[in-house]
């Protein structure tokens, strides 16, 4: 390449060409656009949901259940205690089996089954489950624990069926947060002559366990948020229950059930509940963050 | 060389007590490790740490094979690492000389599909043996890393007590052998007014000299050092080959290192490894002013590497 030999500029050979310099700027605003168009529904959901759901809150929104009642406006609708209470036990208790379980899972696969087909395997069905629509889980608790046992809804069949969405969502993200812990860390552990079990106790739990914590809340968020799985597990009732065995409240189910109402009064419950839904998620995520915070040390 | 007949006398039992995986621990290898920490922290830290000569074992290498999957990654070696001296290996990259010494802790064995044949002898135990039990040899037989890998969740007090809380060895007497451990490996000067901080925090070569110390709580009688100073500035490097001069007198100590200059100032003996083999092992001054195989000459007048 020869250079011109009255070239002002010592660089000028190594000039970016406009053509580039175009792409670049025309590539970069593309990237910026398709940042705004994806804000566009996440401000606008937060807006309405801000606008139309505090308008429904009050005391007695929280303080009572809902009366079944749609012919009469303001608080002779009741509030939504029920429902909250019932997101609260069913997701617990759902959280309580999904978790230990999904947790030793992604353990088992990282750490000890790796390379093996069992483990393939496992990790084929995962992927497998995490892609299945959420009323399919629905679907197969009320198959195998309703009619084929010949019983009626109940608030733990409906934590069995969340259960059963939240597992591939928490081996997964797991899995991966802990295969991003760096090897030298297992292999200076069990150089020191620490027990596998040991490592992954003190070692690798510790170091993965704010990028765990992470998946987890998706998992329960994503629980907390499902209808589907509920409408033939948990059934629906108004009443304030925490009798796991009998018919139980949720929020998704009270949303979907007042959103169809005809009744304004109904209808702005359902954007109050959606608030309160939104809101125990993100209290929910502060609380993990700052447990997360307090038990890390670097 | 007189330390090549040492390891006899005192050595004899020691691995053997070591490797036995139903010995109780806290008993026998607490007084034991009591005794020696005490008389190593009664003498002055920076004056010699070393007063107290503890007699490292022997390491022979018999036969030694090394695979990866169907890949042979070390071709049968026999090789002897006398007791309380320091061995480098040297070799160029991809010859196999990390591989060989992670069979020595038996720490190859972790990598999936990885294997090993062949004996590796602490004086006359086999690690390789029936009824060994792994997590003894790893506490008997220490290893530091290529890179600096501090656990990144904890102070630099836990980051040194880890090997003792992770194998539940000495629970008791936990700062006592952090502040030891520490001296040891010369960085208790530095970091004594910061222990509760986190590890991570420390530079590179105080990080290095951090997982030293983390080796040395948990008291082996040998040291793998994997090029422990390839990631390190010369400054921090003449520090560890200091400790690593100081370490010797009562441990076994092999280093990995492509750096011949480094194998010249803290080795007394060298190996010269090639393609899985062993080319050629000496004292270190023969390996590097007149060795007897030529590819070890060209090797260490850098013709090659």
């Amino acid at each position: 390449m020869s250079v011109p030999a009255a070239t002002p500029d010592r660089l000028a050979r190594f000039a970016v060409s406009k053509r580039r310099r175009r792409t670049d700027r025309f590539a970069r605003g593309m990237l910026l656009a398709a940042t705004l168009i994806a804000l566009v529904p996440l401000v606008l959901i937060v807006y309405y949901l801000l606008k139309k759901g505090l308008g429904a809150w009050s005391v007695n929104f929280f303080t009572t259940d809902p009366t079944g009642s749609t012919f009469f406006g303001g608080s002779s609708i009741g509030g939504i205690k029920s429902a909250i209470l019932g997101t609260i036990e069913m997701v617990a208790v759902a959280s309580a089996i999904a978790i230990p379980i999904g947790l030793g899972v992604a353990l088992w696969l990282v750490e000890y089954g790796r390379p093996t087909w069992f483990a393939h395997t496992v990790r084929f069905f995962v992927d497998v489950l995490t892609g299945v629509p959420s009323i399919v889980f629905g679907l197969f608790i009320y198959i195998a624990l309703i009619l084929g046992t010949g019983s009626s809804y109940a608030g733990i069949k409906g934590s069995l069926a969340l259960s059963l969405l939240m597992l591939p969502v928490v081996i997964r993200s797991a899995e991966v947060i802990l295969q991003l812990v760096p090897g030298a860390l297992r292999e200076s552990a069990l150089a020191l002559g620490a027990p596998r079990w040991r490592v992954i106790f003190r070692v690798v739990l510790p170091t993965a366990l704010t990028g765990m914590l992470t998946g987890v809340l998706l998992a329960v968020a994503r629980a907390a948020g499902e209808t589907a799985p509920l409408l033939f597990t948990a059934g629906h009732t108004n009443k304030t229950n925490f009798d796991l065995s009998q018919f139980m409240n949720s929020l998704p189910y009270q949303i979907y059930n007042d959103v169809t109402s005809p009744t304004t009064a109904v209808v702005n419950r359902a954007w109050g509940a959606a608030l309160t839904l939104v809101t125990m998620i993100l209290i929910l995520n502060l609380i993990a963050r700052l447990v997360a915070r307090r038990t890390r040390l670097a | 060389m007189s330390p090549e007949a040492q390891p006899i006398g005192g050595a004899e039992e020691a691995p053997e007590r070591m490797l036995q995986p139903n010995q109780p621990p806290s008993s026998a290898g607490g007084a034991r490790a009591g005794v020696r920490i005490t008389g190593d922290s009664s003498a002055p830290a920076a004056a010699a740490p070393h007063t107290v000569v503890k007699v490292g074992p022997e390491i022979r290498l018999e036969g030694l094979r090394a695979f990866y999957g169907s890949a042979e990654q070390v071709k049968g070696i026999d090789l002897r690492f006398p007791a309380n001296q320091v061995t480098a290996i040297i070799g160029p990259s991809g010859c196999g000389k990390s591989t060989m010494v992670r069979c020595i802790n038996r720490m190859h064995e972790e990598i999936p599909g990885a294997r090993a044949k062949g004996r590796v002898l602490l004086d006359d135990q086999d690690v390789y043996g029936t009824g060994v039990d792994v997590i003894a040899v790893r506490r008997a037989v220490g290893m530091v890393f290529q890179k600096p890998n501090p656990f990144p969740t904890m102070s630099i007090f836990d980051n040194v007590a880890a090997g003792l809380r992770l194998t539940a060895k000495g629970r008791g007497e936990l700062q006592h052998r952090v502040e030891n451990a520490l001296r040891g490996a010369g960085l208790w000067d530095e970091v004594s007014d910061r222990l509760s901080s986190p590890g991570v925090g420390l530079s590179g070569g105080q990080q290095q000299r951090m997982c030293i110390a983390r080796s040395l709580a948990v008291d082996p009688e040998v040291l793998l050092m994997d090029e422990p100073c390839s990631a390190l500035d010369p400054i921090a490097t003449l520090k560890i080959e200091e400790l690593i001069e100081q370490l010797k007198q009562r441990i076994t100590i092999v280093i990995v290192t492509h750096n011949m200059q480094q194998a010249a100032r803290v080795a007394d003996r060298t190996a010269f490894m090639l393609a899985g083999e062993l080319v050629e092992v000496g004292p270190t001054d023969e390996i590097f002013t007149k060795p007897s195989d030529s590819r070890t000459e060209e090797y260490v007048t850098g013709k090659f590497g």
